[in-house]
C-alpha cells in the first residue's frame, strides 16, 4: 500500500463514518477527524477539535472528572487513604483495576487497591453528607492509624446537593492535624477525565505544594529529580527510576505511581522535573516551575529510539559527569536493545498499527512500534487536548489517521477499512477487535504484562507484540470446511 | 538487564538484584510507616487481628471499607442486554458507562454496548433533556436498535429529570427518527439499594411499558422465567434446558446469555435475548417464575397487582433449590418430571456421595448477592459444611434473614453459623482473623482477604476478573450442582495437597488416591 493510497483510503473511511450520523452530530464530529502526515503544513493535528463535549447518544470510551483524579492523580499516593464520596458505584468499578503497582502492606500502611466509600444512601442526598463524611474521617483514622493524609474525591451527586467537604475536610484537619483534602471532581464536570487530572493538580497544588514539614530539613543534592506523571502501570515508574539513577541523577519522588505523601511534598527540591503524562500534570510541573523556580521538561521513554533521545535531553541540563554516565548508560543498553530489534523486527516488519489511548500515549508510543519496524496509520486520544495534537505531528512517519474522542462506531468502522494488523487500545474495545479476529493489546494496563517505560521495558514491550501478532491462535478463526473467500 | 533468551515481564524482572536495589533505595524519600516505621507496621498488622480490632471495626457506621455490591445502573444495564436488538442507554454522565462496561467486560472477557447521553455541567444546570434528544437520535442512528433501554446516574436522579417526559419530548423531536424504535425507561437512583436493585426497576419498567396497551389474552400455556442478575451464562442456558424439557412456551424474560458469549470470527453488536414479542406477551402468561427473588421485589409487584399473574420464587442452586425448581415447573405445566432430569439428579446425588468427606465440617466465609447466598448456603448446609460467615452487603432489609435463617435451621451446625447482612469485606476481614475458617466463597475482592489471611479462596460469586471462563459454567441445575461439588471439592483436594508437599516434613497425607 503506498502513502497515496493509504491517505484515500483514510479519507474515505471518515467521510463514510460521518454518514452514518444526524446532521447536528455529524457536523461535530467531522472537526474531530482528519488525516495529517509528516509532509502536510498545517494538517489535522494542527485543526482537530479535541477537548470538547462528546456527542450524547454515542459508546464513548471516556471517562469522567472522578475517574481523572481518583482513578489516575490521587488514587496511587500509596500512604495515603482516598475516599470514593457518594454512591457506591465510582469506587466499586475504579478499584484496582489500573495496576498502580506499589510496596507495602495493604490496610495496614498502605492502601492503594483498596476501596473506602462513603456508600450514599438516599437520606444523605436529601439531608447532606457532610455530618457521614465526618464521622467516615474519624472511623478511618481510628481504623487505620498509619494512613499519612485523607483525600476526598467527590462524585456527582456532592456538587449537586450543596454539602461542603471542603469545610469538613478543614475541620477534620484542624481537629486532628492530620492533612485532609476534599476534591470537587464530581463526574460531571468537564469533558471527560482531563478536567479531573486538572482539579486534582489543583488540590495538590494547595494543600501539598504548601506543606514544608519534609521539606525544611531536606538535605538536597546537585543532581535531585522527580518522575512526574508516571502512574507506575506494571511497575513502568521502577524501570524508568534505574536508568535515572544509573546516569548518576537522585530520584527524589514518584508521581503518583507508588507515591507517598512525603515524595509529593518534597518535590519542589528538585533540580528538574522529568515529565512524562503531559496531560494529566503538566498543570503542577507548571507550577513547581513558577513558585519554585524548578524547570520541567518532556521525555519519552517509550522504545530506544525515544529513550536515549530523552535520556540526552535529561542529561544536557545537568554537568559533563551525569552526561558522561548517560553515554555509558545508553551504550550499555544500547547494545541490548539492538540485539531485542534484531530477534523481533523480522517478525513484526511492516506490520500495521492502530492506536486509541489517552494521556501521551496515542502519541508517545508510536516510536516505540516504529523501532519494531511497525507502521502506526492512525492514531487518537480520548481526552487529548490541542497541545496534545500538535505534538503528534512530530511522531507521525507516515499518513496518518487521527480521531479525537473516537466511538465505538468510528473505531470499528476506521478498523475495517484500513485493516490493521494490531489494535492497540483499551478493554472496552479488546474483545470487539478479537472477535474479528485481530489482534489487540492493551495499551492502557498494559494487558497485564509490562512495564513499558524504559531500555528493560522495551524487551518486554516487544517480546508482547510478537506475542500479540505472531500467536497462533489468530489462524484458527476460519473453520477447516469454510471455502477460502 | 534483561537477557535476551529469556525476556521477563515485571514479575521477574523486579526480582532481579538491581532492580531490589532500586526498591530499597526508594524508601528513603518514602513516608510510609514501612520505610520509615516497619516495626509500627508489624504491631497494627497484628493489632487488626485482634478481637479489640473487630469490636471497633464492627462498629463503623459511615465508611464502607472493600465493599461487595455495585450501583443501580449495572443491574439495569444487564436487563437491557436481555432483550433482542437493544441498546442500554444511561442517562446522565458518560464516566459511568466506561465504567460499567469496563466491569461487565473484566468479567465476561467480551464485549459490552451500552451508550450514554453524556450530560455535563450545563445539563446539571438545565437538566439533561437536550442530551436525551440527541443521545436517542444519534443512538439510533448509529447502532439501529429495535429497543432503547433508558436507565439513569445518580447525577440525572439528583437533578430530578423526568424520564418519562423527557422520552415523549425526544420523540416528538425526532422528526420521526424514534417512531419505530422501543423506549422504555427507569429511574435508577445509585443511592437506593445495589446492582439487584437496578436490575429490579428496570425489569419492572420494561416490562410494564412493553405491555401497555396490549389487551391481555390468557395463554394458560405460557410460562415467564425472570433469571435475575445472574452473572454465571452457563445457569441461563442450563435453566433453558430444563425448561424446555417441560414446555416449548417457556421463555426466558431477559436472557443475557448470548450477548456476552459470541463466537470469534465476526464481531455482532447484539446477540440473542428474549424476542421483543416475547416481552410484550409475558403479560398474557400464566404464571412468572422468578430466581432471584430479592433482585425481583418490584417486579414482582407488577406481576402480582397489575397482571394477576401467579408469581413465584425459586432458587434453583444445589439439590434441595433444582427440586423446588423442577417440581414448580411441573406443576405449572401439569406434566411428569422427565426422565432425563430425574437421571441427572440422581447422578447428581451420586457425586455428592462419593465426594461428601471433604465438605463435610468444612468452615465456609461466603458473601454475594442475597439470591446467590441462599442458594449457595442451601447446597453447603446439604453438603455438611458449616458456612460460619455470611455475609451480605446489599442484603434486603425485609425477609432475606429469615430465608436464610430458615436454610441454616437444617443444618445440625446452625448454632455456629453468622449471617452478617449489611456489612463489608473489610468487616469479614476481621472475622476471619477473630473466628476463622477453612475457606472463603466469593469474587476477586477475596484476593486480598486470602493474602492477609492465607485462607483458600474458592471463586464463585461476580466479579470475577481474574480467573478466565468460570461464567461460562454452571451453577444453576443439577449440572451447575456438579460443577459447584467439583469445583469446591478439588479446590479443597489442591489445599490438602498444599498443606502436605512439604518434603521430608509431611510425607504423609500426600496421597495419590482420594
Amino acid at each position: 500500500m503506498g502513502p497515496e493510497t493509504l491517505e484515500s483510503l483514510q479519507k474515505e473511511a471518515i467521510a463514510e463514518v460521518l454518514e452514518a450520523y444526524p446532521e447536528k452530530a455529524k457536523k461535530s464530529r467531522a472537526k474531530h477527524l482528519g488525516v495529517d502526515s509528516p509532509e502536510t503544513g498545517k494538517g489535522s493535528c494542527d485543526t482537530t477539535r479535541s477537548n470538547k463535549q462528546t456527542v450524547p447518544g454515542v459508546m464513548s470510551q471516556r471517562g469522567c472528572a472522578y475517574a481523572g483524579s481518583k482513578g489516575v492523580v490521587w488514587g496511587p499516593i500509596k500512604d495515603m487513604i482516598h475516599i470514593s464520596h457518594g454512591p457506591i458505584g465510582c469506587g466499586q468499578y475504579s478499584r484496582g483495576g489500573r495496576r498502580n503497582y506499589y510496596i507495602g502492606t495493604t490496610g495496614v500502611d498502605t492502601f492503594v487497591t483498596m476501596n473506602f466509600s462513603t456508600d450514599f444512601n438516599e437520606k444523605d442526598i436529601v439531608f447532606g453528607g457532610d455530618k457521614k463524611l465526618k464521622q467516615a474521617l474519624t472511623e478511618i483514622d481510628e481504623l487505620f492509624p498509619l494512613n499519612n493524609g485523607i483525600s476526598i474525591q467527590s462524585e456527582c451527586p456532592i456538587g449537586l446537593i450543596g454539602d461542603d467537604i471542603h469545610a469538613v475536610a478543614k475541620m477534620h484537619k484542624k481537629e486532628t492535624g492530620h492533612q485532609t483534602i476534599a476534591v470537587s471532581c464530581e463526574g460531571f464536570r468537564g469533558v471527560s477525565q482531563s478536567l479531573g487530572h486538572h482539579i486534582a493538580n489543583d488540590m495538590i497544588r494547595d494543600y501539598i505544594m504548601p506543606d514544608t514539614s519534609y521539606r525544611k530539613d531536606f538535605e538536597s543534592t546537585p543532581y535531585d529529580v522527580s518522575i512526574i506523571g508516571d502512574y507506575n502501570i506494571g511497575g513502568d515508574a521502577w524501570s524508568t527510576r534505574i536508568i535515572l539513577e544509573e546516569m548518576g541523577l537522585r530520584v527524589i519522588a514518584q508521581w503518583s505511581g507508588d507515591a507517598t505523601y512525603k515524595e509529593l511534598a518534597i518535590a519542589p527540591k528538585s533540580k528538574l522535573n522529568l515529565l512524562h503524562c503531559y496531560r494529566s500534570m503538566n498543570y503542577i510541573a507548571r507550577h513547581m516551575e513558577q513558585e519554585f523556580n524548578v524547570p520541567w521538561m518532556e521525555y519519552n521513554f517509550f522504545g530506544p529510539t525515544k529513550t536515549t533521545e530523552s535520556l540526552r535531553k535529561i542529561a544536557s541540563f545537568f554537568d559533563e559527569t551525569i552526561q558522561a554516565k548517560t553515554e555509558a548508560v545508553i551504550a550499555k543498553y544500547t547494545a541490548m536493545t539492538d540485539a531485542v530489534i534484531a530477534k523481533y523486527r523480522p517478525m513484526l516488519e511492516g506490520k500495521k498499527v492502530m492506536l486509541y489511548v489517552g494521556g501521551l500515549r496515542p502519541r508517545h508510543v508510536i516510536g516505540a512500534y516504529e523501532d519494531l519496524g511497525m507502521e502506526v496509520i492512525g492514531t487518537g486520544y480520548e481526552f487529548g487536548h490541542g497541545d496534545d495534537y500538535k505534538r503528534t505531528k512530530d511522531e507521525i512517519e507516515r499518513s496518518t489517521l487521527i480521531y479525537d474522542d473516537a466511538n465505538e462506531y468510528e473505531l470499528e468502522a476506521f478498523v475495517k477499512k484500513l485493516r490493521p494488523d494490531l489494535v492497540a487500545a483499551g478493554v472496552k474495545e479488546k474483545y470487539v477487535f478479537q472477535k474479528m479476529g485481530l489482534p489487540f493489546r492493551q495499551m492502557h494496563s498494559w494487558d497485564y504484562s509490562g512495564p513499558y517505560h524504559g531500555y528493560d521495558a522495551f524487551a518486554i514491550f516487544a517480546k508482547d507484540m510478537d506475542l500479540a501478532i505472531n500467536s497462533p491462535v489468530w489462524n484458527h478463526t476460519k473453520a477447516p470446511w469454510e471455502k477460502e473467500a | 538487564m534483561q537477557d535476551l533468551d529469556n525476556i521477563v515481564n515485571g514479575q521477574k524482572l523486579f526480582l532481579k538484584p538491581e532492580y531490589q536495589e532500586v526498591l530499597k533505595n526508594k524508601k528513603e524519600f518514602e513516608s510510609a510507616a514501612g520505610a520509615v516505621a516497619p516495626e509500627k507496621v508489624a504491631e497494627i498488622a497484628e493489632w487488626t487481628k485482634s478481637w479489640d480490632y473487630r469490636e471497633k471495626n464492627l462498629a463503623r457506621e459511615a465508611i464502607t471499607v472493600n465493599p461487595a455490591k455495585a450501583c443501580q445502573p449495572l443491574g439495569a444495564v444487564m436487563v437491557g442486554l436481555g432483550f433482542e436488538n437493544t441498546m442500554p442507554y444511561v442517562h446522565g454522565s458518560h464516566g459511568c458507562v466506561a465504567y460499567f462496561r469496563t466491569y461487565f467486560t473484566r468479567h465476561f472477557k467480551e464485549p459490552t454496548p451500552c451508550v450514554s447521553d453524556s450530560m455535563s455541567e450545563s445539563a446539571a444546570v438545565f437538566g439533561g433533556l437536550a442530551n436525551m434528544k440527541d443521545g436517542l437520535r444519534n443512538c439510533n442512528a448509529l447502532y439501529k436498535p429495535e429497543m432503547i433501554s433508558v436507565s439513569t446516574t445518580c447525577m440525572a436522579e439528583v437533578i430530578g429529570d423526568d424520564l418519562n417526559a423527557f422520552v415523549i419530548g425526544a420523540r416528538e423531536d425526532a422528526e420521526g427518527d424514534l417512531d419505530n424504535t422501543l423506549i422504555t425507561h427507569a429511574h435508577t437512583p445509585s443511592f437506593v439499594g445495589s446492582h439487584i436493585t437496578g436490575y429490579d426497576n428496570m425489569m419492572k419498567s420494561t416490562l410494564e411499558q412493553l405491555s401497555e396497551g396490549v389487551a391481555r389474552e390468557l395463554d394458560a400455556e405460557r410460562i415467564n422465567i425472570i433469571p435475575g442478575f445472574e452473572p454465571y451464562l452457563g445457569s441461563l442456558k442450563e435453566i433453558k434446558k430444563i425448561s424446555k424439557m417441560f414446555s416449548d412456551k417457556i421463555i426466558m424474560i431477559g436472557d443475557h446469555e448470548e450477548q456476552w458469549d459470541t463466537g470469534a470470527g465476526e464481531y455482532k453488536l447484539y446477540a440473542g435475548g428474549t424476542k421483543i414479542a416475547d416481552a410484550k406477551t409475558a403479560i398474557n402468561a400464566a404464571a412468572t417464575v422468578s430466581l432471584q427473588k430479592y433482585s425481583t421485589i418490584l417486579t414482582a409487584k407488577t406481576i402480582k397487582n397489575k397482571w394477576k399473574q401467579k408469581y413465584e420464587t425459586c432458587n434453583p442452586i444445589g439439590l434441595s433449590g433444582t427440586d423446588a425448581f423442577v417440581m414448580k415447573l411441573a406443576e405449572l405445566t401439569g406434566k411428569e418430571v422427565p426422565a432425563e432430569l430425574k437421571q441427572q439428579r440422581a447422578r447428581f446425588v451420586d457425586a455428592m456421595q462419593d465426594s461428601y468427606p471433604y465438605m463435610h465440617g468444612k468452615k465456609i466465609a461466603i458473601w454475594g448477592d442475597p439470591d446467590f447466598l441462599l442458594g449457595m448456603v442451601s447446597f453447603l448446609v446439604e453438603m455438611g459444611s458449616i458456612p460460619t460467615h455470611i455475609l451480605c452487603n446489599n442484603a434486603p432489609r425485609k425477609g432475606w434473614e429469615d430465608d436464610m435463617k430458615a436454610i441454616l435451621s437444617k443444618s445440625p451446625r446452625a448454632a455456629e453459623c453468622n449471617i452478617w447482612g449489611g456489612k463489608d469485606l473489610w468487616h469479614l476481614r476481621s472475622l476471619l482473623f477473630t473466628e476463622p475458617v477453612d475457606f472463603m466463597i466469593g469474587n476477586v475482592y477475596g484476593k486480598e482477604l486470602y493474602r492477609d489471611t492465607k485462607i483458600p479462596l474458592i471463586r464463585i460469586g461476580f466479579p470475577i476478573f481474574d480467573r478466565h471462563h468460570l461464567h461460562r459454567y454452571s451453577i444453576s441445575g443439577y449440572e451447575g450442582g456438579l460443577n459447584l461439588l467439583t469445583w469446591i471439592t478439588n479446590s479443597i483436594l489442591d489445599q490438602l495437597d498444599e498443606e502436605t508437599k512439604h518434603i521430608a516434613q509431611t510425607d504423609y497425607f500426600f496421597d495419590s488416591v482420594r
